[in-house]
């Protein structure tokens, strides 16, 4: 295994070899780098003794994990119910032109990747978008296009 | 127990010098809503400007006290004075305020929302006399917003711990009885009986037990956990550590959202002091009770947070629901025996050991005691979170103390996704798990969407089923297939394409879902649909016959146009239109192109916030004629 980077072993052993340890484990791993790569995929499969494709079975059905490369800022645009009944869904439109991208992807010059969040809590000034760990509240289609273009 | 009390007397008073002393002291409210208004940057100024006067102030960073509208609320308490709240403070006028009401003591009383505590100052009214707080009832909210969640010595002082040393000096079979008696059900949704829930478990022998707090707030528009974990993580953590003295627990996981990152980091610190002020881990308070808690963070599933797929995912496995029994009170994580509370179920707990049964009885309605959080939100006036009796009215939470809608009012979504959709004429539903059921809704966890003239309600029957379809586990055929037949009908009939029978179609395969579907999530699904149909039957009669959408929502059935007479030529539209649909010189009305015009709002939003007449773009119904 000499392809495997030293510092997901570091990673690795820091939880018990135990099927439990497979969902702290993903989340750890995509905390380095904000996706799930084939590497980790095969590392995490080889610690616990179980397949890769065991561990994509889990990994998929959880919205939380990307096996994508993310943009350098990530944008979520929450469809919550509070923020479906004001204009979420519209906002996320105006996204997906503005940036010429769909949701789960990233724009060619990896700058903004865009997704969908069902609700972050911040429904009472929904409807809501997240850039990063930044939330905007009360967004409208004219001040989401001021929202992004601040972000270098 | 002897030495906690001199903690316990300390801290009293360490909060009675905070709060009743000369001392200068600013609280900011500072959890992800007042964030995401704002407040940390209104944080740094607070900051510069107490330099910058050289003001002796301390900053207190509390959590939400569930105005959310309000939000960022900063707090002020100076020598003399008691603390008082302003709202809506932003970064432009923070400065202000601190300096004409701490430097220049200027009487600026009237700017402010209202007092805290006994003494009152010049007219000014208390902040709980507020139309939206008067009829509240603040049990688990108590602390919510008053003090620091970072901080334990706060909780300590406002009886925080005295439920679990009540409950240690207890027998647990006592603990049962009491919980049974005050008549707590859970709070997740389902309204289950707390105390016959603790009594399996206890009654259930096992060498190990588990107890788990299901934070996983699935409902997408509701933020009541979230809320209560950000703003006083131990009253949930004394609750758990109380259930698990009860039920002889022996491990505790706390199974939260993802997205809910700061709950998940105050939960963190809450947990790192309890056990530095010896309330978790070995022998508590000299009790022999030990027990642990850790954090699962969940990974964005909404089928997580029923039991039994939440309890899968804890094992690593994909989170998908199993059929019942047995229960999990009898066979739960890794087989053993499991109770699964809600995070408001156990922050009353401790509210219910210190105070007794018969203090929460006096709360809500024979078969539906205590109180019950909801979150608010929609186009409501006054839009956050509340706690109220259970068998309040609906009417009297939304016009009282919402402050009800500007443009008239439509309906009431409670339950979220597996909910349904309360119309005007039954506003006087009382909020108890029976009636809502009734009127073919649930209480679920206790999220309101409310909704105005505005609202299409197909459309958002197609929004709920929309979601649920994308969540649904694929375990069982009903509601995998099933929901997204029921979306394909609802897609339909929102593009004007919907032939005759649709309605009937809907009808039936919405009651066949709902009956055959493996778990709550596919049982409840059709909730939406049947709860719409049944009460705004109409408005989808209009869509399938006439492909007009009364609310003007649903974009395949709409038009903009600009009105000639109004419009003064500012170019503002013609700037924003992302498609050139829109088109004039300066200064002469503008032309719509319907073919270019993809409906994006933009212009219409630009001309009703931005633009010199103010209202010259209208959307309207295509009737087919
Ligand atoms: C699809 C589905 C989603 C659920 N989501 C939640 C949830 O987000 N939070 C919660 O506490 N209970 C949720 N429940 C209910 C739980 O299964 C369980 O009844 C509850 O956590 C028990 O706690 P309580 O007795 O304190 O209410 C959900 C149930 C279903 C069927
Ligand atoms: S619905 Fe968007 S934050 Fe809750």
């Amino acid at each position: 295994m000499e392809r495997l980077d030293v510092s997901y072993d570091k990673i690795l052993h820091a939880y018990p070899n135990e099927e439990g340890s497979l969902i702290p484990l993903l989340q750890k791993m995509q905390a380095t780098k904000r996706y799930i790569s084939p590497e980790m995929v095969e590392a995490v499969a080889d610690y616990l003794g179980i397949t890769e494709s065991q561990v994509y079975g889990v990994a998929s059905f959880y919205s939380q994990f990307r096996f994508t490369e993310p943009g350098k800022h990530s944008i979520s645009v929450c469809l919550g119910t509070a923020c479906h009944v004001n204009g979420g869904e519209t906002l996320l439109e105006t996204f997906e032109r503005d940036l010429n991208i769909k949701p789960g992807e990233c724009t060619p010059d990896k700058k903004f990747d865009l997704n969908r969040v069902a609700c972050i809590g911040c429904c009472a000034l929904a409807p809501v978008v997240k850039v990063d760990n930044d939330v905007h509240s009360k967004v409208n289609v004219i001040k989401l296009k001021e929202i992004w273009t601040s972000y270098e | 127990m002897n030495k906690f009390t001199t903690i316990q007397k300390q801290c009293s008073v360490d909060w009675d010098a905070l709060n009743n002393s000369g001392k200068t002291v600013i609280y900011l409210g500072m959890a992800s809503c007042g964030k995401a208004a704002g407040a940390d940057k209104v944080k740094a100024i607070i900051l510069d400007t107490i330099k910058k006067y050289k003001i002796e102030a301390e900053l207190v960073e509390v959590g939400c006290i569930g105005t959310c509208y309000l939000e960022p609320l900063m707090d002020i308490k100076t020598n003399g004075a008691p603390r008082i709240s302003f709202g809506n403070v932003t970064e432009k006028n923070a400065e202000t305020i601190i300096r004409k009401y701490i430097v220049e003591k200027e009487d600026i009383s009237k700017r402010s929302l209202g007092y805290f505590g006994p003494k009152g100052l010049n007219g000014l009214p208390g902040f709980f006399e507020q139309p939206m707080l008067k009829d509240q009832v603040r049990v688990v909210t108590k602390n919510c917003g008053i003090i620091d969640p970072g901080n334990i010595r706060h909780y300590i002082a406002n009886e925080g711990y005295a439920g679990l040393v009540k409950a240690l000096s207890k027998k647990p079979d006592e603990i049962i009885k009491e919980i049974t008696h005050a008549g707590i059900r859970g709070r997740g949704g389902a309204g289950f009986p707390t105390g016959i829930k603790w009594r399996t478990c206890r009654n259930t022998k096992s060498d190990e037990k588990y107890l788990i707090c299901n934070a996983d707030e699935g409902d997408p528009g509701a933020f009541m956990n979230r809320l209560l974990i950000e703003s006083d993580p131990h009253a949930l953590l004394e609750g758990m550590l109380i259930a698990a003295y009860t039920i002889g627990g022996t491990h505790g996981y706390i199974y939260t959202r993802a997205e809910y990152p700061l709950a998940i980091t105050r939960l963190q610190n809450a947990l790192d002091q309890v056990k530095e002020y010896g309330l978790m881990g070995k022998n508590i308070l000299g009790s022999g009770f030990s027990f642990e808690i850790k954090i699962k963070e969940g990974a964005g599933a909404f089928v997580c947070g029923e039991e039994t797929s939440l309890i899968h995912s804890i094992e690593g496995k994909r989170g998908m629901p199993r059929t019942r029994p047995p229960f999990p009170a009898v066979s739960g994580l890794n087989g053993k025996p499991t109770v699964i509370n809600n995070v408001e179920t156990l922050g009353t707990i401790p509210h219910i050991l210190r105070n007794g049964p018969e203090w929460y009885r006096q709360f809500g309605v024979e078969g539906n005691f205590g109180t019950k959080t909801f979150s608010l939100v929609g186009k409501i006036r006054r839009s956050g979170l509340i706690e109220v009796p259970l068998g309040t009215s609906l009417r009297k939470i939304i016009y009282d103390i919402g402050g009800g809608t500007q443009k008239p009012f439509k309906a009431v979504q409670t339950g979220g996704p597996s909910g349904g959709c309360i119309p005007k004429e039954l506003l006087d539903t009382p909020m108890t798990y029976e009636s809502l059921a009734k009127v073919g809704s649930i209480m679920g966890s206790g999220g309101l969407i409310v909704m105005d003239q505005d609202t299409c309600v197909v459309d958002l029957a197609r929004y709920f089923l929309d979601f649920i379809q994308k969540e649904s586990c694929g375990k069982c055929t009903p509601c995998r297939v099933g929901t997204r037949h029921i979306v394909e009908i609802l897609e339909k009939i929102c593009q004007g394409q919907a032939e005759p029978d649709f309605l009937d179609k809907l009808e039936s395969l919405s009651h066949l879902v709902k009956a055959t579907s493996l778990c709550g999530l596919g049982q409840t699904a059709p909730n939406p649909v049947l709860s719409t149909l049944r009460y705004f039957r109409q408005e989808y009669i209009q869509h399938v016959d006439e492909y007009y959408c009364p609310a003007l929502v649903c974009s395949s059935l709409i038009e903009y146009t600009v009105i000639k007479d109004k419009c003064t030529g500012c170019q503002r539209c013609v700037s924003v239109c992302p498609t050139g649909a829109i088109t004039g010189p300066r200064s002469e009305p503008h032309n719509l192109d319907i073919d270019k015009c993809i409906k994006c709002r933009a212009c219409y939003e630009i001309c009703r916030f931005d633009a010199i007449a103010g209202n010259a773009i209208v959307i309207s119904g295509r009737k087919r004629q």
